[in-house]
């Protein structure tokens, strides 16, 4: 089968405006705001099938499909999501949402703060997992969604989908939690930092209000962006992909790219700091900082989880030590301590924290089979 | 959910009573845990170690754990499961007297089976001088993942050195049940073993 025939298609983008304010878990309120999303898939008149697929750090609504024929890339998560694939859209109704604080349409620190007629920017509140969760419920109502048969997500999005099962136990029936962890560790919160102090230091970051100086910091989206590519890839997997190659084939004794990984960051670098918003980056990785469920149940992950009552598979990859199956298997080992039903398959793959976006054959196959059941059980 | 369920598995199953947890190890295709789900309420999961038995497992709605029981079971709590299986594996892996101690940490009872060395064949195909290659062994020497042979009086030893008592024992042989001199007769040992109160 072709990748055309598996595809969603064209897709567009729905908006939803939501006039209810939102308070938030820093004590800040949202007066009102929006929430840019897609679907695809039909849903069922049972509304049984719905399918919430949250993003990672730079991720978005975007989930499958193009907009133009011509679009050089589908969805980020194209691979997984479409008539056939693993997260098949021929049986679940599959809801992409662009996060609040986002800035790829939902409100975030680019949108225009209706106080003050300008853009919120580093006056946007910062967000976390549970507020994201509170906001895509209310998109959920709106959708006429009671029940998610799935909530999936990989790396930060799998955090929401834990976070879905404790906050809304009624609300989702799975939880397919990937790549992802109980809360960062100290390392990896060190890692969102430096990837900070290379935004807020940069001299175009004006504070976070460069959009009222016409000024990007790209330099320090740049870093941030390089920082964490490195993280997210494994030094097996980069070096297969690039190991020594040079560019020219020989020393220029320079600082111009001379070998092939340096072209290669340069290049995702300088790509996502024409695409991102700084403030979004800097809200998404303190969010991820954040995140500790069992912090209100005094730092027990099992009493936290006592209340879901959603089927939980949780995937890791052996070659990510963004985030290491050690931490998936601190979830499992709290899922099993509350006596949820659970599976968990620890992937071979050399493709480091990225892996989640790929399809190494026993990925695909464990969620393959994972969401056969679960289109079996809603009826899809 | 067919109810054929093969014969040493029917016998396992008979044991682990209705309603029960259970955590099976080395637990496969999750063949066991499905049937006991489906026929005796049971809640479970299995250990296994083959990510494409996990993917197996999940497909027929049993809970899944990929891991190495050579690692122990650390991911589980002191006297979670009433029940914990170990169907022939015992004979393959390395820290046998560690996993039968950590089977029973987390477990309140726990059942064990694997083939027994002293069965009649193997002793005689030893007799002619070679290693034992049959049903439920079937492996030459030099590919066998079995690298701790024991036969029913070594297996009792080791329970009775470590305060484990066998509560049940039953010896088979071609799926039929041996009474008489079950050591020599009996080609795969069921134990049924718990701590001494």
């Amino acid at each position: 089968m072709s990748i055309s025939e598996q595809s969603v298609g064209i897709v567009s983008a729905q908006r939803a405006d939501f006039k209810l304010a939102i308070e938030l878990t820093s004590g800040a309120t949202l007066p009102s705001y929006s929430l840019t999303f897609e679907t695809y898939g039909e849903l069922n008149a049972q509304r049984s099938n719905a399918v919430l697929i949250c993003h990672a750090l730079s991720g978005h609504h975007h989930v499958a499909g193009r907009y133009l024929p011509e679009d050089k890339s589908a969805g980020w998560w194209d691979n997984m999501v479409g008539p056939g694939k693993p997260i098949d859209t021929r049986r679940f109704f599959v809801v992409g949402v662009n996060n609040l604080g986002g800035c790829h349409g939902s409100t975030g620190p680019s949108s225009i703060n209706p106080e003050t007629g300008k853009p919120w920017g580093a006056a946007f509140p910062l967000m976390t997992v549970p507020d994201w969760v509170k906001s895509q419920a209310r998109l959920a109502d709106r959708l006429g969604i009671e029940r998610w048969a799935a909530v999936i997500g990989g790396s930060l999005g799998g955090m929401q989908a834990l976070q879905w099962s404790i906050d809304f136990p009624d609300r989702v029936a799975h939880a397919l939690v990937i790549a992802s962890a109980p809360k960062l560790s100290a390392q990896n919160i060190a890692f969102n930092d430096v990837a900070r102090q290379a935004i807020l230091t940069d001299p175009e970051y004006h504070d976070g209000h460069f959009y009222a100086h016409g000024a990007v910091p790209r330099r320090g989206l740049r870093l941030a962006r390089m920082l964490g590519h490195i993280t997210y890839l494994s030094d097996d997997g980069m070096g297969a992909k690039f190991g020594r190659m040079l560019r020219s084939g020989e020393f220029k004794y320079g600082f111009d790219v001379e070998f092939e990984i340096e072209s290669y960051l340069r290049y995702q670098g300088d790509k996502f700091s024409d695409q991102f918003d700084a403030n979004t980056y800097l809200l998404m990785t303190k969010a991820l900082d954040y995140f500790d469920p069992a912090r209100p149940f005094g730092d027990d992950l099992t009493a936290a989880l006592s209340r879901a009552q959603a089927g939980f598979l949780v995937a890791s990859f052996t070659s990510d030590w963004r985030f290491s199956p050690l931490r998936s298997r601190e979830l499992v080992k709290a899922l099993v301590a509350a006596d949820k039903a659970v599976s968990y398959g620890e992937i071979e793959s050399r493709h480091g924290h990225d892996a989640f976006l790929m399809l190494d054959p026993p990925y695909v196959n464990l969620m393959r089979s994972y969401l056969e059941r679960v289109a079996e059980e809603v009826a899809a | 959910m067919s109810t054929a369920l093969r014969e040493d598995l029917k016998l396992i199953a008979e044991w682990v009573p209705a309603g029960a947890s259970v955590l099976d190890l080395g637990c496969g295709d999750g063949t066991l845990l499905a049937w006991l789900q489906h026929s005796k309420s049971v809640r479970g999961y299995g250990v296994e170690i083959d990510i494409d038995k996990v993917v197996r497992c999940v497909g027929r709605g049993v809970n899944a754990i990929q891991g190495d029981l050579e690692s122990g079971l650390c991911d589980f709590s002191n006297q979670r499961f009433d029940m914990v299986v170990l169907s022939q594996t015992i004979q393959a892996v390395r820290h046998t007297e560690a996993i039968l101690l950590e089977m029973l940490r987390v477990g309140r009872e726990a059942i064990v089976t694997f083939p027994n060395f002293g069965f009649w064949q193997n002793r005689w195909q030893i007799f002619r001088g070679r290693m034992p290659v049959s049903e439920t062994i079937p492996f030459q020497w030099y590919d066998t993942p079995n690298i701790h042979w024991c036969m029913l009086g070594d297996f009792e030893a080791l329970c009775a050195k470590n305060g484990i008592e066998v509560r049940e024992r039953v010896v088979m042989n071609q799926d039929r049940r041996v009474d008489f001199l079950p050591n020599l007769r009996g080609s795969l040992a069921f134990y049924r073993v718990g701590l001494r109160q």
